[in-house]
């Protein structure tokens, strides 16, 4: 239930203050470089046509059908309407997955029902529900929603679990006889005490999300979507269009990593000093 | 005494709960308000699946998936594991790897299934592939921050007690970096399981848990579904549970590194 994935660092240089900018170019420069050599082998195949042309497109015909497709609004509308589809399925999967994990941790009762549901249901990989889904809710976006929300939920419902029962035993005690009462011990102590590890598991569960929700999109036929374009392009032999989608699929994830899960750790969990729980 | 009587009465309500939740969707399937075609009874899914069982076709299916999965993780081990120690090891390498694979990183694997497709056709090649695609990051990341997070403590007292380079590595870093190693290893075996399913259902080809999955959905045969789900969840679970659990038991937990094991 955990990634490593937190410790990415594009090798960043490191800067001191007296020659800061040259030290940043060249840092571009280091990290430009790769990229640049396999861009260049990738033309060399592309133009010795060693692979039909049609499945092996220069760069220059990827780059110009992103741009045009970018311009005719076309990608835009697929982007969108994946992040809507990302978005609701997540918040779906926030809210049921803490408020159950919660309840989990709170009530023995409650963790004696839930557990071994969850427990059966876990380790089945989420796409092996999409055909049953499918079957049940039809095609198209409820089905696609609910299935990604079902499938993130896991990882936040196990790790708010965990999270509240991890709260030290003493904070409680000493709330409560502190006079503290339950909703107050609710919400300054157990809610805090938690919330490295519900953030955590929120984090988990958007990531899952997003690695399942492009192949859902694929399978259950939605009218827009990046997976569905991908899927469609492929009837066509389009490759450019297939690879300029997979590029803004791969900006999408990338802005998440960057921009979403590592601003949330900052704002909260590290600021109040929790990372090491 | 009574942490026993604790556990029996979990053991008990689970029970219950599950006999409950047994109970409704049976009440559910035979109420006749939903098409028995697709909720149908728990005793047809327990026939269903003996019966895929008793003529070996779920087996076949299984071991196919098997296959793949196993190859797949394999050949990421193989690729994702040198390739670790040595970005760690080489700031050279580092510099150029992992730029790359931070681009690569968030791109789910299963975009790349339709153009495996076009590349590779379909059937166990593009399986593997994405399999490998889907396994190789995790072990690559944990290794890498394995590897980068041994004691360098050690090293030096390694060094000071005059150990050369190549018992350095084989003594005092592998063994430090395995708590990372090992769970990157559980995690790529979780990304390849959920890629394979996948892969099979949409680059189908003609056996394989996944595709089983989704041909019968065609065909709206619900027991067979909800019968290799359960077969699905069975061997992912044991390999979860079973195998990674002994060798993480075996190794990490015995040396007592379960703490650096958790980060």
């Amino acid at each position: 239930m955990q990634d490593a994935v937190t410790t990415i660092e594009v090798a960043g240089a490191p800067q001191r203050p007296a020659s800061a900018g040259r030290e940043r170019w060249r840092g571009i420069a280091r990290n430009a470089f790769p990229f640049a050599v396999v861009g260049t082998l990738w033309e060399i195949v592309a133009w010795a046509g060693v692979f039909p042309h049609r499945l092996f497109p220069t760069l220059e015909e990827v780059a110009l059908s992103f741009v045009e497709l970018t311009v005719s609004g076309i990608l835009p509308h697929h982007a969108i309407e994946t992040v809507i589809r990302l978005l609701s399925g997540f918040t779906l999967a926030a809210v049921f997955g803490v408020t159950i994990g919660v309840l989990m941790g709170r009530s023995r009762r409650a963790e004696d029902i839930f557990l071994p549901l969850v427990s059966i249901c876990a380790p089945i990989p989420g796409l092996a529900y999409a055909p049953l889904f499918l079957l049940w809710f039809g095609l198209g976006n409820f089905s696609a929603v609910l299935l990604v929300g079902f499938v993130a939920a896991f990882p936040i419902i196990f790790n708010s679990w965990t999270g509240v029962k991890a709260v030290k035993e003493i904070w409680v005690r000493s709330a409560q006889s502190m006079g503290a009462d339950d909703r107050r011990l609710f919400s300054h102590v157990i809610l805090p005490g938690a919330l490295p590890y519900i953030l955590t598991g929120l984090r988990l569960g958007l990531a899952q999300a997003w690695r399942i929700l492009v192949a859902v999109e694929m399978l259950a036929a939605v009218p827009w979507g990046l997976g569905w374009l991908i899927f469609g392009a492929r009837e066509f032999l389009n490759t450019d269009v297939m690879m300029a989608g997979i590029a803004v699929i791969g900006i999408i994830g990338l802005t998440l990593e960057k921009f979403v899960f590592e601003k949330i750790e900052h704002y909260t969990v590290v600021r109040w000093g929790m990372i090491t729980s | 005494m009574t942490e026993n009587g604790q556990t029996i009465r979990s053991l008990v309500r689970a029970a219950i709960t599950l006999a409950a939740a047994a109970a409704v969707y049976e009440a559910a399937a035979r109420s006749g308000y939903f098409a028995p075609a697709l909720l149908p009874t728990l005793p047809i899914i327990a026939h269903t699946l003996f019966a895929m069982l008793a003529d070996g076709s779920i087996i076949e299916h299984a071991a196919f998936t098997l296959y793949r999965v196993m190859f797949g993780f394999s050949l990421a081990v193989v690729v994702g594991l040198p390739l670790g120690i040595l970005m760690a090891r080489f700031r050279r390498i580092e510099h150029f790897c992992l730029p790359l694979v931070s681009a690569l990183m968030p791109i789910p694997s299963f975009a790349l299934v339709p153009l495996f497709m076009l590349w590779f056709g379909i059937g166990n090649l593009t399986t593997i592939l994405i399999v490998f695609y889907a396994a190789t990051f995790p072990m690559l990341f944990n290794t890498w921050s394995g590897v980068r997070s041994v004691n360098p403590i050690w090293l030096r007292a390694a060094g000071a007690m005059g150990a050369d380079e190549n018992s350095l590595f084989w003594k005092v870093i592998i063994p430090g970096a395995s708590p990372f190693i090992i769970t990157g290893m559980r995690q790529a075996f979780l990304r390849a399981w959920i890629a394979v399913v996948g892969a099979e259902m949409i680059a189908a080809s003609d056996w394989g848990l996944g595709w089983v999955i989704f041909d019968a959905k065609e065909f709206l045969n619900t027991d067979i579904m909800l019968a290799s789900l359960v077969v699905i969840g069975g061997i992912g679970f044991v390999f979860e549970r079973v195998v990674f659990g002994s060798l993480e038991r075996a190794t990490v937990l015995r040396w007592g590194m379960t703490r650096t094991a958790k980060g």
